[in-house]
């Protein structure tokens, strides 16, 4: 038990460790910017801001990722290592506008 | 109004799916109804709380405390399921024939009750949720369009309820002999799937390593967002692009649960060959 506790403690650690950082802002349901460049093979830290105040669900299938957003605020999502390509991904409640792509280079 | 419908479907039909299986699973369990009832309604209400704190809940563990919710969520339903069918592999054959006494009969349907509460529960709060965010928010724009698109997540909601319902009845049409094995079957890949789930929300949450991602990609034979790869994705745990991680979840759930059917099943044996005399 005591040994779990300590992996758990250094859990955070070993997600911090590496992280490129990528600022991605939702406003009027729309992603900036809508394509984003990132290097292949890297793990990812997406940090979107929704600037809405209604809430959002960032989905990308080719990423395998969901996360809701709620309204005026910052949600932080992990994506890869990724092989080189491109990803698209969306706003699911407002998928007319809130699209997007990730290029893995 | 039909892409309201839509998103609606796809978030009820999951626990829908979910309800109808272990509605048909729980038949001959007494007062399973009220159960089932009292399930629904706490989902209901746990799900408006879930989505009032969305900021709160993801602001848990610097960032990551939707993943954890959901995982710790679907983690408390694999147990259960697990549980209901590790103790069906025992019981499920007596239950059926109505061959025990009453006493033990309610003890017994007591915590298999609770399984179904706490399942369906948990099933109609994630997804619910979900489903009230995205309501709120089409409120909450005040767009000339509302009506219609609340109407559209009304209808969305309806067909979500009638493909669990047709499950359900479908299920009971089954006949008595196959009857347990089709829902002990269900069960398991219910349990599995969601134990992939879990560890795709782990991986999301950077707290596991996806490894190999994906693992496949069978989005173009069968995309997860047509109608025959969500269905496959809420009754077997499909993913059209899983990591290494949630196939290692899946296999385990799998065998573990098969193992405690196993080793459960094996004093059923005796009490069947007296007890269905």
């Amino acid at each position: 038990m005591k040994k779990l506790t300590y992996i758990f403690l250094l859990l955070p650690i070993y997600g911090y460790a590496a992280d490129t950082d990528i600022n991605i802002v939702l406003q009027d349901h729309r992603f900036q910017p809508s394509e984003i460049n990132i290097p292949a093979g890297k793990k990812i830290k997406l940090l979107i801001e929704n600037k809405d105040k209604t809430p959002e669900e960032f989905e990308s299938h080719s990423l395998n990722r969901e996360k809701i957003m709620a309204g005026n605020s910052v949600t932080k999502i992990y994506i890869g290592p990724l092989e080189p390509g491109r990803y698209p991904f969306f706003g699911e409640f407002n998928e007319a506008t809130a699209q997007g792509v990730i290029v893995a280079k | 109004m039909f892409s309201t419908a839509i998103i609606v479907f796809r978030e009820v039909l999951e626990a829908a799916i979910i309800v109808g299986i272990l509605a048909a699973a729980t038949r001959d369990v007494p007062r399973r109804n009220r159960w089932l009832l009292a399930g629904m309604l706490i989902g209901l209400l746990g799900s408006a709380m879930v989505a009032a704190s969305t900021d709160l809940i993801a602001s848990f563990a610097s960032g990551v405390g939707q993943e954890l919710f959901n995982a710790l969520v679907l983690g408390v339903a694999v147990l259960m399921l697990a549980w209901h069918n590790i103790w069906m592999s025992s019981h499920g054959a007596e239950l059926a024939s109505h061959a025990h006494n009453v006493a033990s009969d309610i003890r017994e349907g007591h915590s298999e009750c609770s399984v179904l509460l706490v399942v369906v529960g948990l099933a109609v709060l994630r997804e619910g949720s979900e489903t009230v965010l995205f309501l709120y928010g089409i409120a909450a724009s005040g767009d000339s369009g509302t009506h219609s698109m609340l109407f559209g997540g009304l209808i969305g909601l309806l067909t979500g309820i009638a493909v669990g319902y047709t499950i359900y009845a479908g299920l009971l049409r089954i006949p008595m002999r196959w009857f347990f094995a089709a829902t002990t079957g269900l069960v398991l890949l219910l349990a599995a799937g969601m134990a992939s789930t879990a560890a795709h929300f782990l991986i999301q949450a950077d707290l596991i390593p996806a490894l190999a991602s994906p693992l496949w990609d069978t989005s173009a034979l069968l995309p997860e967002n047509g109608l025959s790869g969500m269905l496959l994705h809420s009754l077997i745990g499909y993913d059209a692009r899983p990591a290494g991680m949630q196939v290692i979840f899946y296999m385990t759930a799998l065998t573990l649960i098969i193992i405690g059917m196993k080793m459960n099943a094996k004093p059923r044996q005796s009490i069947q060959t007296t007890g269905t005399i």
